[in-house]
């Protein structure tokens, strides 16, 4: 009997053996997110965190990535950067080694991106950002990579509208000086605005959770130009246009993508009406990948995915095709895959990179109507 | 050129009036207790917090009252809540401190701000909130210059407290007891005063100023969010130094010299990039100057 059950035994444990030999190794591949989840702009880091955890539930729900005879689970490790450039590098730095991460999505402004970015720089490990339009962020710099366009692309694009759409002679800008994203598109919009034969009568700024723009607004009404530009946040972007308003300036606002969150509407209100702004994409003419993506969202969350979302989507999703690409999970040869991608179709449209960090593709202006973004016009590259 | 200038005094106006209300519970906290209540700035934000609870409240009820009732509700109960919060604080935080040494207050002070910040993120969110307008905002055309009613309530109800402190303090016997205690503690308790009760009074007292200016900021920036007291706090700290710490009417004073400093500077400057560096090297001067500040009075013996 003993002998019996000891043979038993000995043939089970074979078989075990055998099976883990046999089957593929559950191996995972760690992800950083660097996001802000709290400070002055919580929307952005939610909304980051939720796409990311939205792409890799769907890809372990698939059984991971497959890559050769192996598969991956996508581990996450998700970092808050408070929304300042010292934590934003901290926490790139902590994922990098603490959780040894592959690659980092996000931080998401371009504040937090650049100084995050120089580390991950330094470290070879791949950052991407969804929603950091800055140059800088990407200049000079092999591993780091952006889902979004560029500021210059952005400034000139509402530059041209307002010359050309708004027949607008003369512009005023109202900028924060201490935010390396406004403060460049802001220097962007105004160079291409002069190159249009307009003519920028007033470049006012404030800092970092300034809350009264009385004294520039009334400098900028004594300028009376005929449109006024806010490359500002989201959160404060409320503030400026009602005080402009309660000063009696009348002329038409625009703005540029950091003013696509549902927050700006609900912060915002009738105020705000008939403004227009650039952005990455735009919900009322989705295709059928960013239909099904906003249906995904909305139906895991309750409640709309904005452009950050979608961006950070799409900049998980180019990392998942660059590892695939590359067939193993190494630094280097998926960031030499990344940058050679050709050809993307993501949630926020098709995008092409050419060996550097920053991809080709288009924008899209909205109009607030009826408090709600309404899409008016794509612009290509 | 003349309706730029008195646009911008009016809205320097409407800023130094937020600014000299807070400024006075630091300054009423250092004359009596030679400290400086750090957490200041974060009492104005929960103050602000408070009265869009109690805003918010009074707009859900289907009664449908009136903006101006909305607002004197608002403004009562968040000054009560404030002032029961100050208190607290006071008795749990700084009261068994009281014999340690002065860093170890201003230090608590610090725990105390960053507490109610973090709290306030735990159970609200990081989300920035909505205050509702409840006074109208469309703007008067006065001579090219543009003139809300918010505005002239803001000034009014600022003109209002400031009499009405100005008064408590110079009229009544609590009033002298605090300037009693400011002027020589020991003593105090020998003429049968309690000394507790005094401090207690001045807590409620600044706590529930710095919450009427937390109704009065919201309705005029209506973006709330939990960080929104360090700024305005650093600058009310700042308008009670340059007023001269310890002195309520230069608390108000520098509340409107740093209102006005922070609007005027940009307008005469061709950038206001430089609006903070100028408007601060400008108070510096004057600290070098008159380093107890403008009315403040020289303290030899406390060094």
């Amino acid at each position: 009997m003993a002998r019996q059950l000891m043979v038993i035994m000995v043939v089970w444990s074979a078989f075990c053996l055998g099976t883990a030999g046999l089957s593929p190794a559950a191996e995972d591949i760690r992800l950083g997110v660097n996001a802000e989840l709290t400070g002055s702009k919580p929307t952005v880091g939610d909304s980051c965190k939720k796409a990311m955890e939205l792409l890799a539930e769907q890809v372990n729900q698939a059984g991971g990535l497959r890559l050769g005879n192996k598969s991956y689970r996508l581990t996450l490790f998700v970092e808050d950067n408070e929304d300042k450039a010292e934590s934003a590098a901290a926490a790139a730095q902590k994922l990098i080694t603490q959780n040894n991460v592959l690659a980092i999505v996000g931080p998401n402004a371009s504040g937090n991106a650049i100084p995050a970015a120089s580390i991950c720089e330094d470290a070879q490990v791949i950052m991407i950002s969804p929603w950091s339009t800055n140059p800088k962020t990407t200049e000079g710099k092999k591993f780091v990579f952006r889902a979004c366009f560029v500021d210059d692309f952005q400034g000139q694009v509402m530059a041209k509208f307002a010359r050309q759409h708004q027949q607008a002679k003369t512009a005023a800008v109202l900028y924060d000086v201490a935010s390396e994203y406004n403060k460049g598109i802001a220097e962007f919009f105004k160079k291409f605005f002069e190159a249009a034969g307009g003519r920028v009568v007033a470049f006012e700024s404030y800092t970092k959770d300034d809350k009264d723009f009385s004294s520039q607004l009334t400098k900028i009404k004594a300028a009376a130009p005929e449109t006024l530009f806010l490359p500002n946040y989201y959160n404060e972007v409320p503030l400026q246009v009602q005080q402009a308003r309660r000063l009696g300036l009348t002329c038409p606002i625009i703005g540029s993508d950091s003013w696509g969150s549902e927050e700006l509407l609900r912060l915002g209100g009738p105020a705000l009406e008939g403004s227009f702004f650039s952005t990455h994409y735009a919900a009322d003419i989705a295709t059928a990948k960013a239909q099904k993506f906003i249906h995904e969202f909305e139906t895991k969350y309750g409640k709309k995915p904005d452009d950050v979302a979608a961006l950070t989507y799409d900049a998980g999703q180019l990392l998942l095709a660059a590892i695939a690409k590359a067939g193993v999970p190494d630094r280097r040869r998926v960031r030499q895959a990344l940058a050679t991608i050709a050809e993307f179709e993501g949630v926020t449209g098709k995008m092409q990179f050419k060996g550097a960090g920053d991809p080709l593709k288009s924008a899209v202006i909205l109009q607030i109507k009826n408090g709600k973004f309404s899409y008016f016009s794509s612009v290509q590259p | 050129m003349f309706p730029i200038i008195a646009q911008n005094i009016l809205n320097a106006l409407q800023l130094g009036s937020v600014y000299a209300l807070i400024a006075l519970g630091y300054t009423m906290v250092y004359g009596i207790l030679t400290m400086i209540n750090f957490a200041h700035g974060d009492i104005f934000m929960v103050g602000c917090y408070l009265s869009l609870a109690a805003a918010l409240f009074l707009l859900g009820l289907p009664l449908h009252l009136p903006a101006g009732l909305i607002f004197l509700g608002a403004l009562l109960f968040s000054m009560l809540l404030t002032a029961i919060l100050g208190v607290a604080i006071e008795r749990l935080a700084y009261r068994p401190l009281r014999q340690a040494p002065r860093v170890s207050a201003v230090i608590t002070a610090l725990g105390v701000g960053l507490f109610l910040e973090n709290f306030t993120l735990a159970i609200l969110g990081p989300e920035p909130r909505h205050f509702p307008p409840l006074i109208a905002m469309t703007p008067w055309q006065v001579g090219g210059l543009s003139l809300t009613l918010l505005q002239l309530l803001i000034l009014i109800v600022t003109a209002l407290i400031l009499v009405l402190l100005d008064l408590l303090v110079r009229r009544t016997l609590m009033g002298m007891a605090m300037r009693a205690i400011s002027d020589n503690r020991p003593i105090v308790p020998l003429m049968g005063v309690s000394v507790d009760r005094v401090i207690s009074f001045t807590f409620a007292l600044g706590s529930a100023i710095a919450a009427a200016g937390g109704l009065l900021y919201g309705l005029a920036y209506p973006v709330l969010d939990p960080y929104m007291g360090i700024r305005i706090g650093w600058w009310a700290f700042i308008s009670a130094v340059v007023g001269g710490i310890g002195n309520i009417r230069g608390a108000m004073l520098g509340g409107f010299i740093l209102g006005a400093v922070e609007i005027l500077t940009p307008m005469v400057l061709p950038s206001s990039t430089y609006r903070d560096f100028v408007a601060f090297s400008l108070l510096l001067l004057l600290l070098v100057f008159k380093p107890t500040g403008l009315l403040g009075r020289p303290l030899f013996e406390r060094v």
